[in-house]
């Protein structure tokens, strides 16, 4: 059968800073003038004009097909081009070169209640945003009551959605989406909102989608959302596709390839300042972190379980304040945060006003995981708005160890707790 | 979800890098005019959304402007009217004045006031622009209506030249679509439009025959005042409400520079819309 979606040395680049920089026409004259002088002087001393250093490639020679009724995963950290691919078949951006062949009708879910208007009430909202995701006015009238009822929304449906909380807002926009009738439906991680039991809803509700025979394409950093929807999965890395195969694979690929990439730097001691997985609208306040296991020994990059470790972390409070709040998550391989350690969770703390350069430590006695990587994020709050985040500041891998002393290793879970046990 | 779609074998839809001119895709648009007129509605809906007037605010404009140019332009600065009573003939100027200004002003800041709409969903883009001007289009008939009242109150006739007014209003609403189009793409790329536009359209009001007649010009210049399309169509607008002669050449050139407009307006926006999502 022919490909529902084919695409074809697909490439997409950009100018660097575009978007956010010289968005006033002064500016634009400034780079005018500054860039013909460049060119200029790159004519004059090699005759080669070097614009190009300008541009970012997002996407690189991009080539798959995808038959109907697959449903696929896109794999990829920040920046590794999924989104663009995504606006690219969807028809928010043109490629650059290369061409995408659609054989199906496409409705495109990049975010959650596109084209709500806070003024607007669920119902007028409801309307709004199906005709404009692609529905007739007649298919939502005549979907009208089931979008409800999915949503769980009957009472609130003349209220103005600004009044509605961010949670209900999600339900709304996702319980209109859930009920388009596209061949291709194409998702990006919109399901990382909302609550648990609703975000299972939503995955069940594509699920059923998927079962009969329509086409989708998934993008999430949550491994385990792609390993229960998608049969495939496609990686990119830095916009190239550099795997492609089934889910499983596609997921430990890109959890040991990609995410893991630093794991064997066996350094106990780690700049944050230079930290490429930052996201760029961050200002590098977190500085440095060092790890140090048991009574002071280097890290090494494992341990055992249950092991002790200390975290110093310096970092800059760019205003004097006492409400800054330093964050230490575990994440496992699938992107879940399992434990979560806060400076604010200190109930000795007494530090009042600070500003400037900072170490914090952090003390855990036992880290009671189960064998496995895991990643350490870093980030810092300050007056409740994070400032700051390092992904994957170090890699920690927790290793076999006879936590309870009984010949035994305990792997299955994510924690290992204390029990007794007696018979009676 | 629950049923299978039937796969159409014939539906391709290839996507490729544009370049340059692009034709405008009337097949497109059609289709897409069930949401033209949701995002038509949606304008109207939330324009006086938490105002205490609400759409009252159609009738105030003109009638409040009508009012002050009266006492300041005609009793204080002695201009005439070239017939009508002032009121009435200021005001004929100001409801057609109003609308274009207007339009041009809500069409030109509408993309960068919908950027979710620009960079997470497709439909045609000049449907952005163009629904913020048809949402317009009812202030229009509201301020119509309030000029057959005042006509009414001045016991001045309507002729059969009415039916020619619709003529002007296209005209008008031409001229504001390209000028929309054009300034509401160059605002992605430039905020500097959302300063500038205001200062234009204050400016652009003096330099249209709102609050004088058209013969205050030496004729030898008046050709020139045509390339205003706002000129002719204020000139053959009164005409067509209020009776009396018009200067046809002047009206001729408008009608023209209208329909340049908006072709114009119309190409730069296809040429300018495939980058509006990346620099956003």
């Amino acid at each position: 059968m022919a490909p529902i979606i084919e695409v074809s040395s697909l490439s997409k680049k950009f100018r660097l800073g575009t978007s956010r920089h010289d968005d006033s026409f002064r500016e634009f004259l400034v780079d005018a003038a500054r860039s013909s002088w460049r060119a200029l002087r790159h004519i004059s001393s090699n005759g080669v004009n070097s614009a190009n250093s300008d541009w970012m490639w997002a996407l690189q020679d991009i080539n798959f097909g995808i038959r109907p009724g697959e449903v696929v995963g896109i794999i990829g950290s920040n920046g590794a081009g999924k989104s663009t691919l995504l606006k690219i078949l969807s028809r928010i951006t043109d490629p650059t070169e290369g061409f995408v062949r659609l054989r199906g009708r496409v409705a495109s879910l990049l975010e959650v209640g596109t084209g709500f208007h806070p003024d607007l009430t669920g119902r007028e909202n409801i309307y709004l945003n199906g005709v404009m995701l692609g529905m007739s006015k007649a298919e939502v009238e005549s979907k009208f009551d089931e979008i409800v009822a999915f949503a769980e929304l009957e009472k609130f449906l003349d209220t103005p959605v600004k009044r509605y909380s961010s949670g209900m807002y999600v339900r709304l926009g996702f319980a209109v989406a859930a009920h388009l009738d596209p061949e291709i439906l194409i998702v990006d991680e919109v399901l990382a909102v909302g609550d648990m039991a609703f975000q299972k809803k939503c995955l069940g509700k594509m699920g059923e989608f998927g079962e009969s025979g329509r086409t989708i394409l998934f993008v999430s950093h949550n491994l385990r959302a792609i390993l229960n929807l998608c049969q495939r999965g496609i990686v990119l890395e830095k916009g190239k596709l550099t795997f492609d195969s089934d889910a499983k694979r596609a997921a430990e690929y890109y959890a040991h390839a990609v995410a893991g990439e630093k794991t064997d730097s066996h350094d106990s001691s780690f700049d944050l300042r230079g930290a490429g997985s930052r996201a760029p609208h961050y200002k590098p306040w977190l500085r440095r972190l060092e790890v140090s296991v048991d009574d002071g020994k280097p890290f090494t990059g494992e341990l055992p379980i249950g092991g002790a470790l200390q975290f110093r972390v310096d970092f800059e409070i760019p205003n004097s304040t006492s409400n800054f709040d330093l964050r230490i998550n575990f994440v496992d391989l699938y992107g879940q945060v399992i434990f979560a350690a806060r400076s604010s969770f200190e109930p000795n703390r007494d530090w009042g006003e600070r500003s400037g350069a900072q170490r914090l430590v952090c003390d855990i006695p036992r880290l009671a995981l189960t064998p496995g990587d895991y990643r350490v994020d870093i980030g810092i709050v300050i007056e409740d708005r994070c400032i700051d985040y390092v992904e994957a500041a170090c890699r920690l891998r927790i290793v076999d160890f006879d936590y309870y002393g009984t010949g035994r290793i305990p792997s299955l879970g994510f924690f290992v707790n204390d029990q007794r046990w007696r018979l009676e | 979800m629950s049923a299978t779609a039937p796969l159409n074998p014939r539906y391709e839809l290839v996507l490729r890098p544009h370049k340059g001119w692009q034709p405008v895709d009337f097949r497109e648009i059609f289709a897409g005019r069930e949401l033209f007129r949701f995002l038509v509605w949606r304008d109207i809906k939330i324009r006086y959304k938490q105002t205490m007037f609400g759409g009252l605010w159609a009738i105030f404009q003109p009638l409040l402007g009508m009012l002050i140019f009266t006492l300041f332009f005609n009793r204080l600065a002695g201009i005439k009217s070239d017939g009508p009573p002032y009121p009435l003939f200021s005001y004929t100027g100001l409801v057609l004045w109003n609308f274009f200004a207007n339009s041009v002003a809500m069409s030109s800041n509408s993309l960068v006031g919908n950027q979710v709409l620009v960079s997470k969903v497709y439909f045609p883009r000049i449907f952005i622009p163009l629904a913020a001007i048809g949402a317009l289009i009812l202030d229009l008939f509201i301020g119509l209506l309030l000029l057959l009242a005042i006509m009414i109150y001045y016991r001045w006739p309507l002729g059969w030249n009415a039916i020619e007014m619709p003529i002007y209003a296209l005209g008008t609403l031409l001229a504001a679509s390209g000028l929309g189009l054009f300034l509401s793409a160059l605002n992605v790329r430039f905020r500097d439009v959302k300063y500038a536009v205001p200062f234009f359209l204050q400016m652009g009001m003096f330099v249209s025959p709102v609050i004088y007649p058209v013969r205050y010009v030496s004729p030898r210049f008046q050709w020139i005042l045509g390339l205003n399309p706002m000129t002719g169509m204020i000139v053959g607008f009164r005409h067509a409400m209020l009776g009396g002669s018009a200067d046809w050449p002047l009206v001729g050139i408008s009608s023209a520079a209208s329909v340049f407009l908006f072709i114009t307006g119309l190409l730069i926006f296809r040429r300018m819309e495939r980058r509006f999502a990346d620099i956003i």
